[in-house]
């Protein structure tokens, strides 16, 4: 019984061969979208700043926020709020211990990623 | 033989050695954000487009003011834990500590840089204001 023999087991749970799942892409999204709000924070902060010096710093960073780039930047930011928002909201209630099996913990994945643009395509109609 | 109780042996020898207290706090300032990040949503976005008096007159007005400088306050002590918990993840040693130091002053500069903007946006329309009368 010393040489037990040695059975090839897959390292689990690895990227390179974790099937992508609704509830694990979502969650690594959450991740994503809360880190990278940082880049339209900044910018939205360059701007109420230049708004408070002077007219000359103000065209230059209104202009930067209102080109393409700031176009680009805030609606995706949007986006990303709204998906952090709900995929938070998901947070509070797995944390009341609730919503773990599996149908439920699907939907509430569904209703971040088709909610976050509901809210978004809403937000940018209303503002 | 150590006479340690088995809650004694494991005290302090969590991943994080503070405990919940981390995630504690991201679960009360997601409550606060919660509130917050609407409404200030709806009035950033009117302002945003809008001419530098427009702007200026939008974020002298105190609900405008209060509502930002909370919603970046408790945004950016949200960010700074949150990324910490992402280095945490994925850094180890120096590199970690590397990272989550430029975290937290990265939001604590966002923070100062927001006070102070909402700050002199506030004068500006109180001399504006007085100007007018």
């Amino acid at each position: 019984m010393a040489e037990a023999k040695r059975v090839e087991r897959p390292l689990s749970p690895h990227l390179q061969i974790y099937r992508p799942q609704l509830t694990s892409v979502t969650s690594i999204l959450t991740r994503i979208t809360g880190n990278a709000l940082i880049v339209g924070v900044i910018l939205a902060v360059w701007w109420l700043l230049a708004a408070a010096t002077s007219p000359a710093y103000f065209e230059t960073a209104n202009a930067v926020a209102t080109s393409w780039f700031g176009d680009l930047v805030f609606t995706g930011s949007l986006w990303a709020v709204w998906y952090h928002y709900l995929a938070g909201l998901r947070h509070l209630i797995w944390d009341s211990g609730k919503g773990f099996d599996l149908p439920t913990a699907e939907k509430l994945g569904w209703a971040c990623v088709i909610g976050s643009v509901v809210l978004t395509v809403i937000t940018i109609v209303l503002v | 033989m150590r006479y340690l109780t088995a809650r004694k042996r494991a005290e302090g020898k969590g991943a994080s050695h503070t405990g919940t207290e981390h995630h504690w706090y991201m679960t009360a300032s997601a409550v606060g954000l919660a509130f917050l990040v609407p409404v200030f949503l709806f009035v950033f976005g009117r302002a945003l487009g809008q001419s530098q008096e427009a702007v200026i007159e939008t974020f002298s007005h105190p609900f405008p003011a209060i509502l930002t400088a909370l919603t970046v306050l408790i945004g950016m002590r949200h960010f700074a834990k949150g990324a910490q918990m992402m280095i945490e993840d994925y850094a180890r040693g120096t590199m970690r500590k590397g990272l989550v130091i430029l975290a937290i002053s990265i939001s604590y500069a966002v923070t100062a840089v927001a006070f102070y903007a909402l700050a002199k946006m506030t004068i500006i329309g109180f001399i504006l204001g007085a100007m007018a009368h």
